[in-house]
């Protein structure tokens, strides 16, 4: 028997998944994060690397913040689309997995070798659909806030589903316990369905409430206040003052 | 910058307000993936703690390496009282890390 303690988070505790699935979660979450390190870079500079040392902090603060969507049962924010958003989607990346790492580290919160699949989870794959479905929506996300809270909430609603999708998948490779494979899965998506309404009214009106003071620091948005600015290539050097 | 550091603060100000404040207020029933993992189990409260009686997922959890940590479920010391001060903590520490290494990783501008 396993003492039970009520965690303020939607994490993967050690023990549910067997160490052959955490060890495989841990190397695609490495793999993952290490792609994103180096990604990130080209969309960091001094004027964006502080907002998203922010928004790192941001999405740790929402997470702790569990709402009711069933009785007794409550969900919280996961920040992938809401911080791909924002400062792009491998910046976003790493900054759901710093919170991931900061919670299971000194909160105790999500377990340590299940660390792997929640970073796969909440940081690569919710992220990714997330972004996915953002840059999809971006010519209705330009048109106005109305259309940017649209898309936002739309693809902060993916986002979820999908990240809980990924503890479905990992539970069907290496789950431990005897409950069948269809019924954690309908179960699983079915309550992130519900928990993804929220994740989308938290995130379009925190995008939108940025994009009304700083449009320019939204990621999504750029290139459209000022349709010129150029990029330069990593290949040349990029040496933009 | 002005308009820059105006913005920073609100963005950080809000970030604290919500760990440390509006975090008291969050529903502290359990999560999505908890209550499945809870799903066929009753929590039976005994005079060491709760135990789990049935067949579900959440059986098979462990305790956590770091449950005796200081700051363990978003307490200081065990105490949920200071579920805000932890949280301040945590948005401070998330802000240090990830500030510091979105800082190492920027772009800088070439000098000459």
């Amino acid at each position: 028997m396993t003492g039970v303690q009520t965690t303020l988070a939607m994490h993967v505790s050690d023990g549910l998944l067997d160490a052959r699935t955490s060890v495989l979660f841990l190397v695609v979450a490495a793999l993952g994060v290490a792609v994103a390190l180096h990604r990130a870079r080209r969309d960091l500079d001094d004027r964006t690397a502080p907002l998203a040392g922010l928004v790192a902090a941001f999405v740790f603060a929402a997470q702790m913040l569990n709402f009711p969507v069933l009785p007794g049962v409550s969900g919280h924010l996961l920040g992938g689309a809401l911080a791909a958003i924002l400062v792009g989607p491998w910046v976003g990346a790493l900054c759901v997995t710093i919170v991931l790492v900061v919670q299971a580290l000194l909160f105790a919160d999500g377990g340590v070798t299940a660390l792997g699949a929640n970073i796969t989870n909440m940081a690569l794959v919710g992220t990714a659909a997330g972004f996915l479905v953002a840059l999809a929506l971006r010519p209705l996300a330009v048109r106005g806030k109305g259309g940017l809270a649209a898309a936002a909430f739309l693809s902060a609603l993916v986002n979820t589903v999908i990240a809980s999708g990924g503890f479905v998948l990992e539970y069907g490779i290496g789950g431990q316990g005897g409950v069948a494979f269809g019924t954690v899965a309908a179960a699983i998506i079915g309550v992130h369905v519900l928990i993804g309404l929220g994740e989308g009214v938290i995130t379009a009106v925190t995008v939108t409430s940025v994009a009304a003071v700083r449009p320019d620091l939204v990621h999504l948005l750029r290139g459209t206040a000022r349709p010129l600015e150029l990029r330069t290539s990593p290949l040349t050097g990029g040496n933009r003052a | 910058m002005t308009r820059n550091r105006t913005f920073f603060v609100g963005f950080a100000v809000a970030a604290l307000l919500l760990a440390g404040i509006v975090s008291y207020f969050a529903d502290s029933d359990p999560d999505g993936l908890d209550s499945v993992a809870l799903d066929g189990c009753t929590v039976v409260e005994t005079g060491g703690g709760e135990t789990l009686e049935g067949d579900c997922i959440a059986q098979h959890a462990q305790d956590h390496p770091l449950a005796e940590g200081p700051f363990a479920d978003y307490t200081v010391g065990g105490d949920d009282r200071l579920t805000g001060a932890a949280g301040v903590i945590g948005v401070v520490v998330t802000l240090a890390v990830g500030g510091g290494l979105f800082r190492v990783l920027r772009r800088r501008p070439e000098k000459g």
